[in-house]
């Protein structure tokens, strides 16, 4: 069977990170097919297209992106210049897949960019990329030469009336970058503190005027729903959700990896067959489906597909879609330890429970894993998950980076309840 | 005051944005590129270029982790501390780099051959544990080859 799977983000990709094809091998491979025809369609038309595919935003958060289209304001009297920006901040612990797409076939994103831009008639767009992505900002640059001089982007696009700017901009490192209005401000040349929403950004984006920020992968799929049409991604799928997924393991597995595969492929599939098992030695006991910002799942959720519905039905989130794999050699406080320090690392330290909550968090964690651990601290954490819950706080920073806490605490409690009795950390 | 390598640098990225302030994110790479870090000094050139004051953009750099504003070595070690790199080794790797170099995080070896940070997830989990000198990546890093990997930089 699996042979037979259509794998249409990574099938141009060279074996083993090779150079990714460049324009020309590109088009030859079917590539700007998808712009050709959606330059010839109405933008409203392809919006739809994208619509109808339940294309579902790639960097976490699943909104769909056709109706984040929707929300830009497209008459006469609407301000320009509209922006397009591609969210290349891949910085959740434990991601790895804008990499791959964007060392492993940059037109594809391009491509997906112009198209995009296209649909919401944007004037300018911004690769938004994470500086330590050397590699790929190399052959974006590269890319980028040869769009500007194929006429795939600048004025007249493919003579059409149709005219698209597109730039690269390296950022200098901060997690809270890869929320979209803290991306809009790190892109002003800001600190990129969040901003408030209501006014949502493709209403009042960049510099004031209608913004859509959206994944790399989001983005990598759009040429091929305007090519195949709606009803071929939908086919890609087990579930609801459009198309395929770019999933990927790391940990102690035989086999830690990204593989592009189905929607709604089982935990148990991507674990066993893909990741190829646990190392010999160690077992399972726990993971993060998707990134550092998700709840725990065990044992008994292998057989949840991975899609962004079945997952939140078994209390967690898909997230990213690049699960984290807990062994039972490896300590889970001292794995919540390490999340939650990055979380009071990266907090933009705007709002209080944020701040002042994450870092309460890392210390108490650290008191546990170093012997120090007292009773009531198992109810400090506790309170911190409801300080820190969506609502209380400016951004969603503080409410992810309790999910991870509270579902350890739910199905590990007494490896929390061991650090405290024994006074030391079991692991070490 | 800029030198005038530093400040075509700068003026070379004038298009790619409607505002100056824009601009000063990598107006602060461009410095550190030249000068290694980024001085009070540094501020001021730039500021007088975007005009923008130093406040402004002393608040922007002091946010973003790649940005020095203290002295750095020659070549900057970033480790990868976060979940994936913990899990498979990240604090054996450390503690060898920096027993080899005599050095804690964040400080600078005697001979300032090297830096050695911290960083954030370098998104080379499937090759966990990951480091990064200069713009190299290193991706499996057992400690035992960190001999060979750090004479590459003098």
């Amino acid at each position: 069977m699996s042979t037979l799977l259509e794998k249409p983000l990574t099938k141009n990709m060279p074996p083993n990170g090779g150079e990714p094809p460049d324009c020309k091998a590109y088009e030859n491979s079917g590539g700007y097919a998808g712009l050709r025809k959606a330059l010839r369609m109405a933008p409203a038309a392809v919006k739809d297209l994208v619509e109808k595919s339940n294309l579902r935003g790639r960097g976490g958060a699943g909104f769909p992106t056709g109706k984040k289209w929707s929300a830009v304001p497209m008459d006469d009297d609407t301000p320009h210049p509209k922006y397009l920006v591609a969210n290349a901040d891949e910085m959740e612990p434990g991601t790895f897949k804008d990499r791959l797409l964007m060392e492993g076939d940059p037109h594809q994103l391009i491509e997906g960019m112009i198209i995009a831009a296209y649909a919401i008639q944007a004037d300018i767009a911004y690769i938004f990329l994470r500086q330590e992505y050397k590699l790929a900002e190399t052959r974006l640059r590269k890319a980028l030469a040869e769009v500007y001089e194929n006429h795939y982007v600048g004025k007249n696009i493919l003579g059409s009336d149709y005219c698209l700017e597109m730039h690269l901009h390296v950022s200098a490192g901060r997690y809270i970058c890869g929320e979209e209005t803290g991306l809009l401000n790190a892109l002003e040349g800001k600190r990129a503190n969040p901003r408030s929403k209501p006014p949502y950004p493709q209403v009042s984006g960049l510099w004031g005027k209608p913004t859509v920020v959206q994944n790399v992968e989001t983005l990598s799929n759009v040429p091929h729903i305007v090519n195949k049409g709606p009803e071929w991604f939908k086919s890609l799928s087990h579930t609801a959700d459009g198309g395929t997924k770019l999933y990927g393991a790391s940990g102690k597995v035989k086999r830690p990896g990204i593989w592009e595969l189905p929607m709604g492929t089982t935990i148990r599939e991507l674990l066993e067959e893909h990741a190829g098992g646990m190392r010999d030695g160690v077992k399972f006991r726990g993971l993060l489906p998707g990134g550092a910002s998700t709840d725990f799942l065990i044992e008994d959720h292998l057989d949840v597909r991975m899609d962004f519905s079945e997952v939140e039905k078994a209390g967690s989130r898909m997230g990213t879609g690049t699960m984290i794999i807990l062994d039972d050699q490896t300590c889970p406080v001292g794995m919540v330890r390490n999340l939650e320090h990055f979380f009071a690392q990266e907090s933009c330290g705007w709002c209080t429970p944020c701040w002042s909550g994450l870092n309460w968090t890392e210390r108490i964690l650290g008191a546990m894993e170093e012997g120090r651990g007292q009773t009531e601290y198992l109810k400090q954490l506790e309170f911190q998950t409801k300080f820190n819950a969506p609502g209380n706080t400016f951004c969603t920073l503080a409410p992810g980076a309790m999910e991870p806490l509270k579902s350890a605490l739910k199905y590990f409690r007494p490896d929390f309840e061991r650090h405290i009795h024994e006074h030391r950390c079991p692991w070490r | 005051m800029l030198t005038s390598e530093e400040r075509q640098e700068i003026e070379a990225e004038f298009p790619h944005y409607p505002t100056r302030q824009a601009v000063c994110i990598e107006a602060l790479k461009v410095i550190q590129r030249h000068r290694g870090w980024v001085s009070d000094q540094g501020l001021q050139d730039i500021g007088e270029a975007l005009d923008m004051t130093t406040e402004e953009l002393d608040a922007v750099a002091t946010f973003y982790n790649l940005v020095f504003r203290k002295p750095v070595g020659r070549h900057v070690a970033l480790i990868c501390d976060s979940v994936s790199c913990w899990i498979m080794g990240y604090e054996k790797l450390c503690q060898a780099l920096t027993a080899r170099l005599k050095v804690g995080l964040g400080e600078t070896t005697d001979d300032k051959r090297f830096t050695v940070l911290p960083i954030v997830c370098l998104g080379a989990c499937d090759h966990a544990p990951a480091m990064m000198i200069d713009d190299d990546l290193y991706r499996d890093v057992n400690p035992d080859q960190l001999d060979g990997v750090l004479e590459n930089y003098k």
